[in-house]
């Protein structure tokens, strides 16, 4: 069974919002919306997102560095927030394993978000359900679209390339091989709710050069000149 | 977490309303065996029908919880895995009972249907068994909403659901006590000795979730939200400026002072203050000091309940530091 999921590279990854306001805006028109957004140009914005980029600065000034970290639904492979749901409204869906609400069912309780470890799950203000990310499930499922555009929206707006789409399930995907071998992992391991996304981790690349480098122990040169010294006057003392 | 005054009322108007039907079956059952004198049956059809009003007023609280009330018909569907369809499929089952218990009691149904052994069998003892196990099983349902989320590690412990089910019944016989000193009848010293009874043993069920929570350490942190590892993880920036559902749900907004503080006022007016006004009520034969230890009590589990909620840090926190 395929798992839809995304691999975000925290390595490559600006924080400019590229993805939060692609994501908006395509699920606002779209089956989810509107997205709920209260006083967007006043002291306090607030409304309902899919996805959001957090800053965080690790280390203490001025040895510091700064990850954006992009955070929405994670869909879980053990989603602990749909057995909870008392309606139903909640759902992973067989074909895809992408986690879904259904809005019409929805009864507004929360109960699923207490749930949710990762705060992934909002409940909208206005329509009085809960919403989440859908990973653009009518892009990815609409075959009328050319392939290239079935994708989430935040994966095509993403202007790094930090954020990868595709069936972790599929050992030879883009994502799978990301995450095999650029250290993809999962965040909270430790509820083992088996998150579908997961993250490249940070890394700098390094130069290292060993005097070996510079000169080889080997060099043929030096290995040539098998001369005893033993005091005696060289070439270097009589030539100038 | 957030207290939200809905489920607040909610659980304690459900406790209270569950609680007084115990205590009034618990007052048949000891009549029957010649424990105590037998009240009229306008005694325990009153009774029940003051627990069926809290009851109602409990599951009017909780439509004030949900954000589509119109479909809540809907969480009756998912009884096999949500505690929350659970306790919504006990709820009026439990409503049901107990209004038919009064109704056999007001109509005066109560003729022996048969005989087991010295004991007549009638209606309201059918009716009240199984009320009482519809009552306890509600107490269950209602305690493993919280205690199953296992994310909340303040809330998942099986003393979460002994406190709701000693909370509920301490404040139901309590107000059994006041019920009865409201009518001059001599059980208020019966429903005052067991209120006594079930108010120490929540004392000793929720100083031990307590001291259980002061020493807990959480599984996850800032370095595991993240996946960095780094012993000083800052957070520069949540992607809100003011706030979201994730602030306002998951944080109380007060102070540690303010949490003291309503820990002290709770320990102090559900525990001893009203074992103190009820033995009081007794000795004076004072209908005010039996109902005063109710109120007390009542208001004190108000504010047991904000703690319950305030003292819970959901793991989500960690993603919801800082906005600068
Ligand atoms: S991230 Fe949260 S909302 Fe998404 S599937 Fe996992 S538990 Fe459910
Ligand atoms: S808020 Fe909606 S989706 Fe979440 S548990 Fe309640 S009914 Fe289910």
């Amino acid at each position: 069974m395929p798992q839809l999921a995304l691999v975000i590279d925290l390595n490559v990854c600006v924080g400019c919002h590229a993805c939060v306001t692609s994501c908006k805006e395509w699920n606002t028109s779209g089956a989810a919306g509107p997205l709920v957004d209260e006083h967007p140009y006043d002291g306090s914005p607030t409304g309902t997102f899919f996805n959001r980029v957090q800053t965080f600065e690790v280390g203490t000034f001025p040895d510091t560095e700064t990850v954006h970290f992009p955070k929405s639904c994670l869909h879980c492979e053990d989603p602990p927030c749909v057995p909870v749901c008392p309606t139903g409204a909640s759902y992973k869906r067989a074909d895809n394993g992408v986690v879904l609400v259904d809005y019409d069912k929805c009864i507004g309780c929360k109960y699923c978000s207490w749930a949710c470890p990762y705060g992934a799950r909002e409940l909208d203000a206005q329509e009085r359900v809960m919403k989440k990310c859908t990973l653009c499930i009518d892009r990815i499922t609409d075959d009328s679209l050319p392939e290239r555009d079935r994708q989430p929206a935040c994966v095509l707006a993403c202007p790094t390339s930090a954020r990868l789409f595709g069936d972790v399930h599929d050992p030879d995907s883009e994502v799978s091989v990301a995450i095999r071998e650029r250290g993809g992992y999962a965040l909270m391991a430790e509820w083992g709710t088996k998150p579908a996304n997961h993250y490249l981790p940070r890394h700098k690349t390094r130069m290292h050069i060993a005097p070996e480098d510079l000169e080889r122990v080997d060099n043929p040169l030096r290995r040539e000149d098998l001369t005893d010294y033993t005091g005696e006057e060289s070439v270097d003392d009589v030539a100038w | 977490m957030h207290p939200a005054f809905s489920v607040i009322l909610l659980t304690t108007l459900l406790g209270a309303g569950q609680g007084l039907f115990l205590a009034m079956f618990t007052g048949q059952l000891y009549a029957i065996a010649h424990f105590l004198p037998l009240q009229t049956s306008g005694f325990y059809a009153s009774g029940s029908l003051l627990a069926l009003s809290l009851l109602l007023g409990g599951l009017a609280a909780s439509f004030f919880h949900l954000g589509r009330p119109e479909r809540a018909w809907r969480a009756a569907s998912c009884w096999r895995t949500s505690w929350l369809s659970r306790e919504v499929i006990v709820l009026p089952l439990t409503m049901g009972l107990v209004a038919a218990y009064a109704l056999t009691h007001l109509l005066g149904w109560t003729a022996p249907w048969f005989r087991v052994g010295a004991l007549a069998v009638d209606l309201s003892l059918i009716l009240g068994v199984l009320g009482t196990l519809a009552s306890l099983a509600l107490f269950v349902c209602t305690a493993m909403i919280y205690a199953a989320v296992r994310f909340l590690e303040e809330w998942h412990s099986p003393l979460t659901v002994s406190n709701f089910l000693l909370l509920g019944s301490a404040s139901g016989f309590m107000l059994a006590a006041a019920y009865s000193a409201w009518l001059g009848n001599p059980l208020v010293g019966f429903f005052g000795t067991w209120a006594v009874i079930l108010t120490l043993a929540a004392a000793l069920s929720r100083g031990a979730h307590l001291l259980r929570n002061a020493r807990l350490e959480h599984r996850s942190t800032v370095q595991s939200a993240i996946g960095v590892r780094h012993s000083a993880l800052q957070q520069k920036a949540q992607g809100a400026t003011g706030g979201s559902f994730n602030t306002r749900e998951f944080f109380h907004g007060r102070s540690a002072r303010t949490l003291r503080w309503v820990r002290a006022f709770f320990l102090l007016t559900v525990f001893p203050l009203p074992v103190v006004l009820i033995a009081l009520a007794h000795a004076e034969v004072s209908s005010t000091l039996a109902l005063t230890a109710f109120a007390v009590q009542f208001v004190g589990l108000l504010a047991e309940r904000w703690y319950f909620f305030a003292e819970a840090r959901h793991p989500q926190n960690l993603y919801y530091q800082s906005v600068s």
